[in-house]
């Protein structure tokens, strides 16, 4: 997920050009207090006009306490946008409060249900409340770290290593799955430090986040080249669920590939390397249905 | 409708400056300076006019810089100069 600034149109029309699985436009923390109205335009016409193609589109609103957040989400729902990033998130009672809106605007437009939330967390509180906010809404798609925010509430700041988010990388994670959403990593700012970076993305994925958020397009290609599963562990999965789906025809429940036992773990965790191949376009859809 | 003068855009590239001020002639006067003019701007000057009377401004002087901005950036840059000079919160959909 790629961060653009909501007020830069040179950066909105080229953003997709990059091959992101999804660009998040913000009109938050990267634009002033006086731009908010003209970054609000942009963002609308371009959501509406600039064919993005597959990439999945998310604008990070103000949240709905200040005076910009109900247009925001007016703007945006009217404009087609796929997820509303909802920054800040504490509480599932926000989470509702926010859902409330875009309903009376789908309503409005006659596409109840088109738009998905996702929820960042940036506080010690919101972290505390992960589970009931990943649960607040049937809109909730995924949750996402917010970093910068969360360690000044904390009182402390980022390192290379990351300790200070191990808990709240770990809570939400957990938060995620036991929801049954997505969940995605905070940026790492540091543009000159790329080896940093991939030890990053290698460690978050270790830790079972679905991807990482991004704030340059040189990032992309580190992230996913970590995603993309080896064709060695493609090989391993296509074989397993291959071996899963004739045991299953014939009745039989436990497995044994290359000698070792399958079981419905294994299957898991190999129907998911499938997944990421064909998100990552190493695979296609009719290979992995093969 | 009284229009004070107001601006919204950059001059970076793929934005457009546009100015709006209080009309010193009849109708829209619009001042285009751009590096695709000689191509483009009778087109960017029809959605400037185009945008402006869809939100009701039909008197202003108009003064745009245009860095190569696509048409969405046109239009949102304008809409925003008037909402900024008429003071309305004009939406639009």
């Amino acid at each position: 997920m790629m961060f653009v600034p909501g007020n830069n149109p040179g950066m909105m029309a080229d953003a997709h050009i990059y091959g992101p699985d999804s660009i998040m436009l913000d009109l938050e923390d990267s634009v002033t207090m006086a731009e908010k109205d003209a970054a609000r335009l942009l963002v609308y016409n371009a959501l509406k006009t600039i064919d993005y193609g597959t990439t999945e589109m998310v604008v990070r609103i103000n949240p709905l306490s200040t005076p910009y957040g109900k247009k925001d989400v007016e703007a945006v729902v009217k404009a087609g946008v796929d997820v509303i990033r909802m920054p800040k998130t504490e509480t599932a009672e926000e989470v509702r409060e926010l859902e409330a809106e875009i309903l009376k605007v789908e309503e409005e437009i006659g596409a109840v249900g088109r738009t998905q939330i996702m929820a960042a967390i940036e506080s010690a509180l919101g972290i505390c409340n992960a589970y009931a906010i990943a649960t607040a809404s049937k809109r909730m798609m995924g949750i996402a770290l917010g970093a910068e925010d969360y360690t000044a509430n904390l009182k402390t700041q980022r390192t290379p290593g990351g300790d200070e988010l191990r808990l709240a990388r770990e809570t939400i994670v957990v938060a995620a799955r036991a929801a049954g959403i997505a969940c995605f990593d905070t940026v790492y700012s540091n543009l000159d430090d790329m080896d940093t970076f991939r030890a990053e993305v290698e460690y978050i994925k270790t830790l079972g986040f679905d991807g990482k958020s991004i704030i340059n397009p040189r990032q992309i290609e580190i992230v996913n080249e970590v995603f993309t599963p080896t064709p060695k562990a493609i090989e391993k999965a296509l074989k397993i669920v291959a071996a899963i789906k004739e045991a299953q025809e014939k009745g039989s429940g436990v497995i044994a590939v290359n000698g070792k036992m399958v079981d419905r773990p294994v299957v898991i965790r190999a129907e998911r390397t499938i997944a990421l191949a064909v998100a990552s376009g190493v695979l296609t859809k009719e290979e992995a249905a093969l | 409708m009284e229009i004070k003068p107001a601006s919204a855009g950059t001059l970076e590239s793929g934005d457009i400056l546009v100015r709006i001020a209080p009309a010193t002639t009849d109708g829209l006067s619009i001042d285009l300076e751009s590096s695709v003019a000689a191509q483009f701007g009778g087109q960017i000057r029809h959605l400037i006019t185009e945008t402006l009377e869809g939100l009701g401004v039909e008197k202003a002087d108009v003064t745009a810089v245009d860095k190569g901005a696509l048409d969405c950036t046109i239009r949102a840059r304008v809409t925003a100069a008037a909402v900024r000079a008429t003071g309305k919160d004009v939406w639009r959909d």
